[in-house]
């Protein structure tokens, strides 16, 4: 509990989760979550860094505070073109979006 | 400033010895059923956090998804008290749970109905995620094991957030005013994105 590994693990853990599921996933909106959950494990491995091995406690936190302003501008872009998406196609399934193939 | 910061982590560091006396004096609680208690409740996080992700991963409906995400992320918030700072604690809950959660919530409501059949995922393709992920996974532990971490030398022990306002405000300002015009590019990109689309579809 109080060792930076375990933490470490746990970033590396949620952030393979969260690659799987952009992977996998054919739902816009599922892997928009599954990209939550990896800026989620980034986050974790900077609070970690923070915790136990950097000069001033701060900076992390910082980091981590930017990083949250960026997943919430990337949710809001990211919902507004599925929204755009799903008025034209009427799917969000990503294989059917595929006007741009040449 | 100075006085305050001072003042914060002074009350910090009395109640940390003050639970330290609690849990020394209390009858049934000695130093190491407290130790042990928290342990167990930091596996019980961990433990709420990774189904929260298998659930926001796995299911193929939607809401479930979205369910399972709000359960991770309100486990990483625990994990964030566990590494020391309530702030950043009650920030993800605030930001996560509270709102990009509830905006994704909203966006499945606008986007597609929930009675209609999700097609089956193909075999080959989860097992060539699963085994990259794996891979991913296996080598970032194999880094986090590999190296020897030195922590830094002289290392402040000041977590108070009138810190982390002052550090905003003077030696990292540009992060402030560059996370404010993303967030209004943003928004105007949201509202541009989603309107025109609605005037050209109508």
């Amino acid at each position: 509990m109080n060792c930076l590994n375990t933490y470490l693990i746990i970033g590396a853990a949620l952030f393979s989760i969260g690659l799987l599921g952009v992977l996998q996933r054919r739902n816009l909106i599922g892997m928009l979550i599954a990209v939550e959950l990896m800026l989620n494990g980034a986050n974790v491995n900077f609070m970690a860094f923070n915790r136990f091995l950097a000069p001033e406690p701060t900076v992390g936190q910082i980091i981590t505070l930017f990083v949250m302003g960026l997943a919430a501008a990337e949710a809001a872009i990211g919902l507004s073109i599925i929204l755009a998406l799903f008025r034209r196609l009427h799917s969000i399934n990503i294989e059917r979006a595929q006007q741009l193939r040449g | 400033m100075e006085l305050r910061c001072r003042s914060h982590s002074q009350t910090r560091a009395e109640q940390v010895v003050g639970l330290k006396n609690v849990s020394q004096e209390g009858i049934f609680m000695n130093p190491l059923a407290t130790d042990s208690l928290a342990q167990i409740a930091f596996w019980i996080v961990v433990g709420l956090t990774f189904g929260g992700a298998s659930l926001a991963v796995f299911p193929r409906n939607i809401l479930y998804n979205v369910l399972g995400l709000a359960l991770a992320l309100a486990g990483v918030a625990g994990l964030y008290l566990y590494l020391g700072s309530f702030f950043i604690a009650l920030m993800q809950l605030l930001i996560y749970v509270g709102a990009i959660t509830i905006s994704i919530v909203f966006a499945i409501m606008l986007s597609r109905p929930l009675h209609l059949e999700v097609p089956r995922r193909e075999v080959p393709k989860v097992a060539m995620a699963i085994a990259a992920s794996l891979v991913f996974f296996l080598g970032a532990v194999g880094v986090c094991f590999k190296t020897s971490w030195v922590p830094a030398p002289d290392r402040s022990a000041d977590w108070s957030v009138t810190a982390i306002g002052h550090m905003l405000l003077t030696r990292y300002d540009l992060v402030f005013e560059v996370i404010s015009l993303v967030l209004l590019v943003a928004i105007i990109g949201a509202v541009v994105t989603a309107g025109f689309t609605r005037r050209l579809s109508s």
